[in-house]
């Protein structure tokens, strides 16, 4: 079995995305075909419309750097919890994460 | 004759934005997607970074997946170039010879490099950097060549000769300008630039317009002062020529680009623009050539298609990555009469804040994205900050957007922890 994470878009709906190691949530959900993140920077840290919030109880997957901090910080969806998905590249550490679309602003 | 509700004219990040958008705001008709190149919709800034660099393969760049324009019922006619529009017809000619009917048009179809035009223009060494195929060809000469010209300091010669020192090529950038980046930055931006560029190794020449390319193999360079110099390979990045001209032959009105209300329509009705190619006629009166202003008017051109309200212009925004600086650009800094700076360029981190009749219109900042996302806020409140708080670091620029008068005070009082 491929080892992936679990989506829930906008409409509440969970849905099951196979990982590719080393290459970043946000281009993983848009090339398996969910179209909720507009990305138009395409993951270069200008813009914050990949944001998403990923489940508390994961370790691997870091804290948000300074640029992306600042980023979200602007935000008025942001959450603890917080991310921009460009920002995450998959590894098999990931595996089963939770990953949430976040409201589109 | 194949007729379809809508079709696109231009494949890049406003066309494909605009295919997408139409099905987001709920339009069930037909679309077509024109495009001149050969490919899927793909990123194109990257091109002149990650791409040329290699650190990004093609299959990351393209904007939705391949399957996404079947399923979304999106008719891609790639490799074609439009050559004729016929507003009263509601018809559109390709360059094979075929028409296609429609009830909208979307016009996308952003330009193309603008040529050399001096003696020698034509030789072969010569490159461009817009699209695919551009990058490609240089991607396959680059093995072979040590020294590379570039002609322009603008972002897309800026950003090639970074990724060119990276591969350890020798390279000169030639500029007719005083400064590099003299057309969209202040002075502090452009020095600090060129400083950056020079201590990696990049030979810059200011004032210095090209007079003539010769020789046979390499390429002789004959500079307007006097100067010459020699390379294996030129690329050339002197702006974008918008492609105006059919429009303009249906009959759109023109003025440096496609005239466009602020629903992004053009004088014809039932045709639009969006993107590279069109100006708005009750702003700036520039086109504004980014990923951004693509990917917005592409939604408003869609809302309108659909009829349904469109939002207000958004503040512009723009990146250009160069080595390990990333240069990030709130608002348009066109008619402004002051400029503040924020941070030391000394410590590659800062903002350059620019000022119309004291109110902040945009701002440059370099490495410094907390700077950039807050003068959004800024920018829009439009409120008269005195430019030595706007100077001092330790208030963000966000509290004074929010609280203007409160922090004279703290100002003036040493408040702050600088």
């Amino acid at each position: 079995m491929i080892q992936g994470f679990w989506l829930k878009t906008r409409d509440g709906s969970v849905h099951q995305v196979a990982g590719r190691e080393g290459i970043p949530l946000m281009e993983i959900i848009r090339d398996a075909g969910f179209h909720e993140l507009a990305a138009v920077c395409g993951g270069c840290l200008s813009c914050a419309t990949c944001h998403v919030y990923v489940d508390g109880s994961t370790c691997g997957i870091g804290k948000p750097g300074c640029d992306e901090e600042a980023l979200l910080d602007c935000s008025d969806v942001r959450q603890s919890n917080s991310r921009l998905s460009c920002q995450i590249p998959f590894t098999s550490a990931l595996a089963g994460l939770s990953v949430t679309i976040a409201p589109d602003e | 004759m194949t007729s379809f509700d809508c079709i696109i004219v231009g494949s890049g990040h406003g066309g494909a934005q605009a295919a997408h958008a139409l099905r987001q705001y709920g339009f069930v008709g037909s679309i077509a997607l024109i495009g001149s190149e050969p490919d899927l919709p793909y990123d194109r800034p990257s091109l002149s970074k990650d791409y040329l660099a290699g650190e990004k393969t093609f299959d990351r760049l393209q904007l939705r997946p391949g399957a996404y324009w079947d399923q979304q019922r999106i008719t891609l006619l790639p490799g074609r170039r439009v050559t004729g529009v016929s507003a009263a017809q509601r018809q559109l000619t390709c360059g094979d010879g075929r028409n296609f009917g429609f009830e909208a048009l979307i016009w996308a179809a952003g330009g193309t490099p603008r040529p050399l035009s001096c003696t020698g223009h034509d030789h072969p060494a010569v490159h461009y950097l817009r699209d695919k195929a551009d990058c490609d060809r240089l991607l396959a000469a680059l093995p072979a060549c040590r020294h590379v010209a570039i002609i322009g300091g603008g972002f897309i010669g800026l950003e090639a000769a970074a990724v060119l020192r990276g591969m350890e090529k020798h390279v000169t950038v030639i500029e007719a300008q005083d400064r590099v980046l003299a057309r969209v930055s202040g002075v502090e931006v452009s020095r600090f630039y060129e400083a950056e560029h020079r201590a990696r190794g990049v030979e810059i020449l200011l004032g210095g317009g090209l007079g003539s390319i010769r020789g046979d193999d390499a390429a002789e360079l004959h500079l307007s002062d006097g100067r010459v110099l020699s390379a294996d390979l030129v690329i050339v990045g002197i702006g974008l020529v918008p492609a105006t001209e059919v429009l303009q032959q249906a009959g759109a009105e023109t003025r440096q680009g496609i005239l466009v209300d602020q629903r992004c329509q053009s004088s014809l009705p039932g045709i639009y623009c969006i993107g590279d190619c069109a100006v708005l006629r009750d702003g700036p009166g520039i086109r504004i050539e980014s990923v951004q202003n693509a990917n917005d008017q592409a939604g408003i051109a869609a809302r309108a298609i659909c009829g349904q309200a469109v939002p207000n212009a958004a503040t512009p925004w723009f990146w250009s990555n160069q080595y390990d600086l990333k240069l990030q650009t709130m608002g348009l800094n066109l008619g402004h009469d002051a400029t503040v700076l924020r941070g030391d360029p000394g410590k590659r981190s800062f903002s350059l804040l620019y000022l119309r009749q004291g109110s902040v219109i945009a701002a440059d900042c370099i490495n410094a994205t907390r700077d950039y996302v807050q003068s959004r806020q800024l920018i829009e409140a439009g409120r008269l900050i005195p430019q030595a708080i706007l100077a001092d670091t330790s208030i963000p620029l966000k509290a004074m957007a929010e609280t203007a008068g409160d922090l004279a005070f703290q100002h003036n009082n040493g408040g702050g922890s600088r």
